[in-house]
């Protein structure tokens, strides 16, 4: 019975507003429009009808077909290919010339599905990933630090072709302008860590012993920190950014070409200006984190001023000082070399100055907080 | 035969912080005619294009494309509206984070029911027809800027829409890489029943693919009509501008 249905010129119409399909005897009429969403129902649900009967031989009749687009030959073509697949010998007939003419230009030249290049393994990933890391990164952040470096000695003898006023332009944006957000951040920080550690101290009755811990925590670690971690949001991000719209917008090209060397025209300038005001902010830094640690000493363990000071000399070294400067020099370089590397790698596109822009305080803060560990260690 | 208008313009005025960029611009395009609108820079070209694909927000003045009116379209209709428009950025404005085939297929996947395989297949023949289908699974970052070029055409395209704008095609091109483009677009008008509106200033693709020419000087229309009646005006600016080509005969001889 089964057997025999499948020869039997067997018939279903499918009709959907502006098209419809008819099939008899082997043959699938198709009329009215074929188009995007035509294709879409032809693809799959007369498809799905076709196979199912699985008939041995086709012919689509296109004699009705008034207008078809692209899609609606690709459809075509699909159906053939799938049902071909199946055994089923299919027929194209018919057609305007107009519809036929459209068969041919967006014919099936043997269109050949480019494939995607084949996934990795993932220790050859992993490999490429170390080389990378050694060659782009870790090298070419060598070089970039030796070429800035070059410059800046070279720029404080060479005085005839110095880029002019950029580097007050520079300490202005990257030093003055931070000084008040340093300020008020290390005041925060110097308040809450003595008012936390005061609890701790009055348990045991060393009351004065917070200035100890104050000063120390703050002159050490917390004033330079602070300030190298808003830095490195500030400016390191305005440094990336910067260098890297001016590479997208063939600035750096340009500049070269006028036979001034990027390196010292842009970043030199903004080295000087780092190395020149961090200190300063550290500085700033330090005294108003002492500051709000005095004030919650003198609010939570009745701490006058007068006591507060006259223990800070004592706690305090001349060491703190030097220490404090020599981080305020690797942060500061950390920072602007790090925006420049990031700055010089971005790729054509406006697209990859805020990626590189976002990777560039990334990496600066972690740096920093590396290099910081690495520094505490050596002036413990 | 009675041409059938697909995009009318009547008295488009537009501003922008007070200086008056478009006064008074009125023009139409015709149904399977290629409409050039020229210009030199600054004459208003691309704020003319914006208007017409509802970029701008109509202030003064009527636009119909496709017979629709752009000024009180809802949001729906729109939307419709956008589905039957192709259109060609000057920069390609392909999507960074999709490959090249995923661009091209992004209206159909979207705004189709065709099964992935049958889409694959569009898009790898889209392409084809820019010859570009060696660049399927590349990102837009990886090509040149003519293959940029090739692929936001086969992206405007992939839903055969019945109008296609173009934006600046030309724009940092070589002659020969526009001259493909060129005959491509003439290939789709013919045979799709395409109908175009292209913003250039390259004086050789108009010559090759123009029905019909506007002029605009400083948003004023100061010719509409036939690419051979643009040829013969005494319009000065019209003139100045065809008059390149005559340099170049000149010098030929």
């Amino acid at each position: 019975m089964k057997r025999k249905k499948k020869e039997k010129p067997v018939q279903f119409i499918s009709n959907d507003g502006k098209h419809s399909y008819r099939y008899e005897g082997n043959t699938l009429h198709l009329n009215g429009q074929l188009k995007l969403v035509e294709s879409g129902r032809l693809a799959r649900n007369v498809l799905r009808k076709l196979s199912a009967l699985n008939p041995s031989s086709l012919t689509l009749n296109l004699d009705r077909l008034e207008d078809i687009d692209s899609s609606g030959v690709m459809a075509l073509h699909f159906v053939k290919d799938k049902l071909s697949e199946k055994g089923t010998h299919v027929e194209v007939e018919g057609g305007s010339e107009e519809v036929r003419k459209k068969m041919e230009l967006f014919g099936h030249k043997a269109i050949e599905k480019v494939t995607r290049p084949p996934h990795r393994s993932y220790p050859e990933v992993l490999g490429a990933q170390v080389q990378r890391f050694f060659l782009t990164y870790a090298y070419g952040f060598l070089l970039l630090a030796a070429n800035v470096f070059y410059w800046s000695l070279a720029d404080l003898f060479n005085t005839k072709s110095r880029r002019k006023g950029e580097f007050v332009n520079q300490a202005v944006l990257i030093g003055v302008n931070a000084s008040l957000i340093v300020l008020f951040m290390s005041f925060v920080i110097g308040l809450v860590l003595a008012m936390h550690s005061s609890g701790q101290l009055r348990l045991f009755g060393a009351n004065i012993f917070i200035v100890d811990l104050t000063v120390i925590a703050v002159m050490s670690q917390m004033g330079p920190l602070i300030t190298a971690i808003l830095v490195a949001g500030r400016s390191g991000s305005a440094i990336a950014a910067e260098i890297a719209t001016m590479k997208v917008t063939a600035e750096l090209d340009a500049l070269k070409t006028m036979g001034l060397d990027p390196i010292r025209f842009v970043v030199v300038p903004k080295l000087y200006a780092a190395l020149l005001t961090m200190p300063f902010l550290i500085i700033i830094a330090n005294v108003s984190g002492i500051f709000g640690g005095g004030v919650a000493a003198y609010v939570y363990l009745d701490i006058t001023p007068e006591i507060f000071i006259n223990r800070m000399r004592d706690v305090m070294q001349g060491k703190d000082l030097l220490t404090a400067f020599v981080k305020s020099q690797v942060y500061a370089s950390i920072i602007v070399l790090t925006g420049t590397f990031y700055g010089f790698r971005v790729a054509h596109s406006a697209e990859g100055v805020g990626k590189v822009t976002t990777i560039a305080v990334v990496v600066s803060i972690s740096l920093v907080i590396l290099a910081d560990s690495i520094l505490g260690l050596i002036f413990y | 035969m009675q041409l059938q208008k697909v995009v009318e313009v009547k008295g488009l005025t537009a501003s922008f912080d007070d200086k008056e960029v478009l006064s008074d611009v009125s023009f139409s395009a015709n149904k399977g005619e290629v409409t050039v609108i020229l210009g030199g820079s600054g004459s208003g070209k691309t704020t003319v294009l914006r208007h017409l694909l509802g970029l701008l927000t109509l202030h003064q003045g009527q636009i119909s494309v496709l017979g629709k009116d752009i000024g009180t379209l809802t949001e729906d209709e729109q939307r419709d509206l956008y589905l039957k428009l192709g259109v060609f950025y000057q920069s390609g404005a392909l999507l960074n984070s999709l490959t090249v085939g995923e661009n091209v297929g992004l209206p159909l996947v979207q705004h189709s029911r065709i099964p992935r395989e049958l889409i694959e297949e569009i898009v790898t023949m889209k392409l084809g027809l820019v010859n570009l289908e060696y660049a399927y699974h590349l990102y837009p970052s990886q090509l040149s800027g003519g293959m940029l070029k090739r692929a936001a055409l086969a992206r405007a395209i992939a839903m055969d829409p019945p109008l296609l704008f173009c934006d600046e095609p030309g724009a940092g091109l070589d002659p020969v890489s526009l001259e493909s483009l060129d005959h491509l677009i003439l290939n789709l008008k013919s045979l799709l029943g395409m109908s175009v509106v292209l913003v250039t200033h390259e004086v050789a693709s108009i010559m090759r693919v123009a029905d019909r020419v506007v002029f605009l000087e400083e948003g004023k229309t100061v010719f509409e009509g036939s690419l051979e009646k643009a040829l013969k005006s005494e319009e000065p600016g019209v003139k100045a501008f065809f008059s390149v080509l005559k340099t170049q005969k000149d010098k030929n001889l």
